[in-house]
C-alpha cells in the first residue's frame, strides 16, 4: 500500500490500521452492485437508511428525552414506568430502541452502559455508536474497572459513588439520565437539552455545567 | 461459543481512546456497509441472532483486528454465501454469475422509513408465569455451547439478584439456530463486581446483565425458571 493511500488515525492505531479504507470502498461498492443486480435491495432504500442515521436519528433525540425528564416530573414517572412508550411520545421509535429502560444517576449512584458481547446501543435516542463504544478496550474493561474507564474520559466520579454498569446482553436498551447540573432549575427544555452530551447518556460523561455552555 | 466477541473482563486491550468530534461515518463505505446490513436484515433470510453469530464466529484474528463495519461486511458476506445468495467469485469480481434467489422481502425506498420506525420488537406473549421474583437470588448456569449465547463468560456460575422482570423475550440460543423463538422470561440481574471478578475488581461496583430464565437457577441449583426440581 502506498503512503498516499495510507490513512491512519492516532486514536485507534493499536487496533485498526485504516490504510485499507480504499480497499473497503471497492469491496463495499462491489457488494452493493451485486445486491442491486440480484434484486436483494433497492438502492434508494439504502440512501434512506444512510440519511436517517446521518441526519435524523442521533443524540439530540436522547437529549430531548433527558431535558423533558429533568423539567417534567410526570414525564419522568412515565419514563420509569414504560420508557419505550414515554420516549415514543416524543416521536423516537424504531430499531434498537424497541425495549427501552432509563437508568437515573443521583448523588452516590452512577450508571454506565456497555455491550460486552457486540455493539448493542439505543439507536433511537443516541443514533449509531461511536467507534470506542464498539472497541475491545471499552467492551472488556467497563465491567471490571469502570473507574479506570471513567478516567480515560476525564470524568471524575466521587470515590464513594456506587457504579452500576449495564451490560446490554439482551434486547433491552439503556439510556442514562444524568444528574441535572446545579443552577439550571428554571431553564426550559430546549436550553436544558444543550447541557446533555451523548457521553452523559452512555454514562462515560456528565451533563455539562452551566459555565460550559453559552447562555 | 467462547469466542473473541465475549470480551467482558479481559484486560489486554489497552486504554479506551475516544475520538474527538467523531463523525457518524468514517468514509462513504461505512455508510453503505451500515445500509446494506440493515436492508438485508429485512430480507427475511436470517434473523438478528443468526447475524450476530455470523459475526462472532468469524476468524478470531479478523474479529480482533478489523473495524466494526468491516466485521459487519464480512458477516453479511458469510450469511449470503452460506445461503447460496452470492458466490465467492462474484464477491471478488463483482460480475453476476448466478441470478438472485427469491427472498422474502425487499423494502423499497418509499417503505424504508416506516420499516425503520417499526423496528423489530422481540417481546412475546407469555405462556407461563415468571418463575423468579424481584429480590430473589439466582445463579447463572455454567454453559459453554458451541453455538450462540448471550450469557457472557464472566457471569456464568455467578450469583446475583433479580432486580427487574422485563417480559417474555425471544431466546437467542435457539433462535440463532433457526430452532424457534422459544420465548423465555427475561430478568435484569444485579451482580456484585467482586462476585464476578474477585478482590482484584474495583470495590462498590454492580454489573447488571439481562438473563433469560432458562439460563438462571437458584443459588443452590434446586429451581429452574418455573420448574421446581425434586
Amino acid at each position: 500500500m502506498s503512503d498516499s493511500k495510507k490513512h491512519t488515525h492516532h486514536h485507534d492505531d493499536h487496533t485498526h490500521d485504516h490504510s485499507h479504507w480504499s480497499d473497503m470502498d471497492l469491496k463495499v461498492k462491489t457488494l452493493e452492485s451485486l445486491l442491486v443486480e440480484k434484486g436483494y435491495v433497492d438502492p434508494t432504500a439504502l440512501d434512506v437508511i444512510v440519511e436517517t442515521y446521518e441526519t435524523k436519528v442521533g443524540p439530540r433525540n436522547g437529549a430531548a428525552v433527558v431535558a423533558k425528564a429533568w423539567s417534567d416530573e410526570s414525564y419522568l414517572e412515565r419514563l420509569r414506568e414504560n420508557a419505550t412508550d414515554a420516549i415514543a411520545e416524543l416521536g423516537f421509535t424504531g430499531r434498537q430502541g424497541e425495549h427501552m429502560q432509563v437508568v437515573e444517576n443521583r448523588p452516590g449512584v452512577h450508571n454506565m452502559v456497555v455491550c460486552t458481547l457486540c455493539s448493542c446501543y439505543p439507536w433511537s435516542v443516541l443514533g449509531l455508536p461511536p467507534v470506542w463504544y464498539k472497541s475491545a478496550p471499552y467492551r472488556s474493561r467497563a465491567v471490571i474497572e469502570p473507574r479506570a474507564v471513567f478516567s480515560e474520559f476525564n470524568v471524575e466520579i466521587p470515590s464513594d459513588t456506587k457504579n452500576t454498569v449495564w451490560d446490554s446482553t439482551a434486547e433491552m436498551r439503556y439510556l442514562v439520565i444524568p444528574e441535572r447540573p446545579a443552577g439550571a432549575e428554571n431553564w426550559d427544555e430546549g436550553k436544558l437539552a444543550s447541557l446533555v452530551t451523548r457521553d452523559s447518556m452512555i454514562g462515560t460523561g456528565l451533563a455539562l455545567l452551566l459555565s460550559e455552555v453559552s447562555s | 461459543m467462547n469466542g473473541p466477541h465475549d470480551m467482558g473482563g479481559m484486560q489486554c486491550y489497552g486504554p479506551v481512546e475516544p475520538e474527538q468530534n467523531e463523525p457518524v461515518f468514517h468514509g462513504d463505505w461505512e455508510k453503505r456497509a451500515l445500509a446494506m446490513t440493515v436492508a438485508m436484515g429485512f430480507a427475511g433470510q436470517w434473523n438478528l441472532d443468526i447475524s450476530r453469530f455470523a459475526r462472532e464466529s468469524l476468524p478470531y484474528d479478523f474479529y480482533l483486528t478489523k473495524s466494526y463495519y468491516q466485521i459487519w461486511i464480512a458477516g453479511l458476506q458469510k450469511l449470503m454465501l452460506e445461503r447460496g445468495m452470492v458466490t465467492c467469485s462474484e464477491l471478488e469480481s463483482g460480475k453476476l454469475e448466478i441470478p438472485g434467489i427469491e427472498i422474502k422481502r425487499v423494502v423499497s425506498g418509499y417503505e424504508m422509513t416506516a420499516a425503520l420506525d417499526a423496528g423489530g420488537p422481540v417481546d412475546r406473549e407469555a405462556i407461563l408465569e415468571p418463575g423468579f421474583a424481584i429480590g430473589e437470588q439466582v445463579r447463572a448456569i455454567n454453559i459453554n455451547p458451541q453455538g450462540h449465547t448471550r450469557l457472557p463468560r464472566y457471569v456464568r456460575g455467578k450469583v446475583g439478584e433479580i432486580i427487574g422482570v422485563q417480559g417474555c423475550h425471544v431466546f437467542p440460543d435457539s433462535n440463532s439456530k433457526s430452532e424457534g423463538e422459544n420465548p423465555e422470561w427475561l430478568y435484569s440481574v444485579a451482580f456484585d463486581g467482586q462476585e464476578l471478578f474477585g478482590f482484584d475488581a474495583e470495590e462498590g461496583n454492580t454489573v447488571m446483565a439481562d438473563c433469560w430464565g432458562v439460563i438462571l437457577n437458584t443459588p443452590d441449583l434446586k429451581k429452574l425458571d418455573g420448574i421446581v426440581l425434586n
